[in-house]
């Protein structure tokens, strides 16, 4: 499937040694080594794994259109560059939960896995970490509440996924539902304002003239890109997803790989929850409603494999921001959210269609590399 | 190998240790004791004898999942009001989230005979066909606020006013532009989501602006939560960079929506919210932020329903009217809530 797959003479040795044992890890050697020896240094934006510059490329047209429609169309508001400003800043505020959460989704994705829990996990951390017990102990309680919560959620996912050997699908679209019953359950359905004016200025803060919030989608976004190209995780991550079976005969231990996996999306929707409820300045059951179809249709408008292996950070990144520039146009031209949604269907659709066109291609050019290394 | 795994287990033992901790911190959070939830019921021994307890009677209740504020409302004002009274027990069965599970659970509620059923929908034309049924079987039925099609599938609708709740919002909001002589003012409205009661809510609010010669120039719905108000209402800031007036649908929305008002740093307009909540009404009172008046649509409708199940079900009439049984159909009035009434309305507030 992918140039994951480490190479035939490597694998029967190293599939003995434990796969947590350093120094060198074999999936790292193998996929690393495979592309520094293929493509030489790369750019810092295209990933490491394939053609994502030309596609991040065409992500970056597709928005610089879509603010181009918005200056056309509405060129009284263009005009002022404090109001340009805001406007880019409200953009990347409202990308900027969604977009925390697609960073984990785009991991979990990669690995060859779904999780359509984000949406439940950011409710029921958010309606975890403001119950009034919760704010008792303060903000540092509440954030503190907030990610342990989306890391054990998470890690049920993942132990379920890996160890249960339930189907990722299967096993995320239950904790979807009991994990929004939990979170209704402790809300009592109602909605929990949260007292906490730490919590509540993360959203409502600017340092530097830029929102704290936008702050802490940098943030995770270059430690997901450092984790998934920088790290063994990330190597691991791309190998287990490309080829499950070579990746385990490569010493990768890919169960529990697996569960990380889905304990990093819990985390991130962790964040998100806190990054969530200092927006709304509260939380109830039901809010983050639907952001795992969001988180998905970012990853995969941003080049992201859905049957894994392949992904970058930056793409992800990019789709989130492509669907926020969306709404706000159609925000800023006073039109129906219903428009709005049919636009991303079809951007979706697009999107899928042209990365099939491309994936293909891209197999064919696979195979026949193989073919010359094999002769 | 040794340092190795004693390195190891020390760290397992931390982790460990680490983990237990947060796990019984974490149980202990969920706690969400709050000073007694208030709930809206009438108190006996007024209106004329009709709290005299009569015949016992099993009302049967069906209403969705709740998912915001309102719904729980309605649920929680069903049960206090219920248990208010000596001579009624309340058998609740789970509306579900869809209108399938609330056909299925109100098929084995008919199944038990309670003597009289309240039922609010999920959408009065999918579950239109079971309340026939149990109108045939002799089982009368209340239809709270969202209407069956069929008159025949109800002995009674009681009902909230959403067209009427629009009505009250644009009158609120043109009088005061009128007033205060802002000629072509700028009006934003964040709608809740798109059902049939948000349409109706919307067409009663351009109307009554009309009769101003007023128009609404952005619109975004949300979907009734707070995290959903927050997005609209901060992409609404942003289209509109003065603006005059806004309606807010709901008020349990109105918290996020109040959040970007003030994340956005604006307050060159006030806001009319809907529903009525506690924290609204609260906020109105105190006079401290661009919320300055909402409109009702009160989940208090759920304690009147219980009442009047009980007295249809006893068969007796309403205390003041003449009529020696309940009418057939009440539409409760969009009231307007602002600095001046808000404290007789505090305690409506859920």
């Amino acid at each position: 499937m992918s140039d994951a797959t480490p190479t035939p003479t490597a694998a029967p040795e190293r599939t003995q040694l434990p796969a947590q044992s350093p120094p060198v890890d074999p999936a790292e050697t193998a996929v690393a080594g495979d592309k520094a020896a293929s493509r030489g240094r790369l750019s810092w934006w295209r990933g490491e794994n394939g053609d994502g510059a030309k596609r991040n490329l065409g992500l970056i047209g597709v928005l610089a259109a879509l603010i181009l429609v918005g200056a056309v169309t509405k060129p009284d508001l263009y005009d002022d560059p404090t109001w340009v400003w805001n406007n880019i800043l409200a953009i990347l505020q409202l990308a900027s939960v969604v977009g925390v959460v697609t960073v984990g989704m785009t991991f979990v994705i990669i690995g060859g896995g779904i999780d359509l829990s984000v949406g439940a996990i950011v409710a029921l951390a958010g309606v975890w970490c403001t119950t009034v017990a919760t704010q008792s102990y303060g903000a540092a309680g509440m954030i503190f509440t907030a990610i342990v919560v989306g890391i054990c959620v998470g890690l049920v996912n993942g132990v379920l996924i890996s160890y249960g050997r339930l189907v990722p699908f299967i096993a995320t679209l239950a904790m979807l539902v009991a994990a929004r019953g939990l979170a209704a359950s402790i809300s009592n359905k109602q909605t929990q304002v949260s007292s906490s004016t730490f919590i509540n200025d993360i959203a409502a803060r600017k340092v530097l003239g830029i929102p704290i919030l936008v702050y802490i989608l940098g943030a995770v976004v270059v430690a997901g890109w450092i984790l998934l190209n920088r790290t063994t995780f990330g190597r691991r991550t791309i190998a287990v997803g490309g080829n499950p079976e070579a990746a385990r005969l490569a010493g990768i231990n890919v169960r529990r790989h697996t569960m990380l996996l889905y304990a990093l999306s819990g985390l991130c929707c962790g964040i998100a929850a806190i990054m969530l409820t200092s927006q709304a300045t509260s939380a109830q059951a039901a809010m983050a409603n639907l952001y795992e179809l969001d988180a998905i249709a970012a990853a995969i408008i941003g080049g992201t494999l859905l049957s894994g292996g392949r992904g970058t950070i930056v793409g992800s990144l990019l789709g989130v921001i492509i669907f926020a520039t969306i709404t706000n146009l159609f925000a800023i031209n006073g039109l129906s959210i219903e428009a709005q949604n049919m636009v991303k269907g079809g951007i979706i659709v697009a999107a899928v269609l042209v990365q099939q066109f491309q994936f293909k291609s891209f197999t064919r050019l696979l195979a026949r590399n193989r073919l010359t290394t094999t002769t | 190998m040794t340092q190795h795994s004693r390195d190891l287990s020390r760290r397992r033992l931390l982790f460990g240790g680490a983990a237990v901790g947060a796990a019984t911190l974490l149980t202990a959070c969920t706690s969400n004791e709050t000073p007694a939830a208030s709930t809206q019921t009438k108190a006996a021994g007024d209106a004329a004898g009709n709290n005299a307890p009569g015949k016992k009677v099993v009302i049967g209740f069906s209403a969705p999942a709740a998912d915001h504020g309102w719904m729980g409302a309605i649920h929680a004002n069903a049960k206090a009001q219920a248990a208010a009274y000596s001579d009624v027990e309340l058998k609740e069965v789970d509306g579900g989230t869809t209108s399938e599970a609330q056909r299925s659970t109100l098929g084995t509620l008919i199944a038990q005979k309670p003597d009289i059923i309240v039922v609010l929908p999920h959408d009065g034309k999918e579950v239109n066909a079971v309340a026939l049924q149990a109108m045939q079987a002799g089982i009368p039925i209340v239809n709270l606020d969202r209407v069956f099609p069929d008159a025949l599938a109800s002995r009674l609708v009681i009902k909230g006013d959403n067209y009427g709740m629009g009505v009250s919002a644009g009158h609120f909001i043109g009088k005061q532009l009128k007033d205060k002589g802002v000629a072509n003012p700028v009006i934003g409205e964040i709608a809740g989501l798109e059902i049939p009661l948000t349409v109706e809510r919307s067409a009663g609010f351009a109307a009554a602006l009309a009769t101003y010669g007023f128009k609404v120039n952005n619109r975004r719905s949300a979907e009734f939560t707070s995290d959903s108000g927050q997005r609209e209402a901060a992409q609404l800031l942003q289209a509109l960079p003065k603006i005059d007036a806004i309606w807010n649908h709901d008020d349990d929305q109105g918290i996020g929506v109040l959040a970007a008002i003030k994340q956005a740093n604006r307050s060159e307009f006030f806001m009319v919210g809907g529903a009525g909540s506690k924290l609204a009404i609260d906020a109105i009172k105190a006079d401290n932020s661009v919320l300055k008046a909402t409109v009702t649509y009160n989940p208090s409708m759920a304690s009147s329903a219980i009442s009047l199940a009980r007295l249809i079900a006893q068969g007796r009439g309403l205390g003041d009217l003449t009529e020696l049984q309940v009418p057939k159909e009440l539409t409760l009035a969009s009231e307007t809530i602002t600095k001046e009434n808000a404290s007789s309305y505090e305690k409506l507030g859920f």
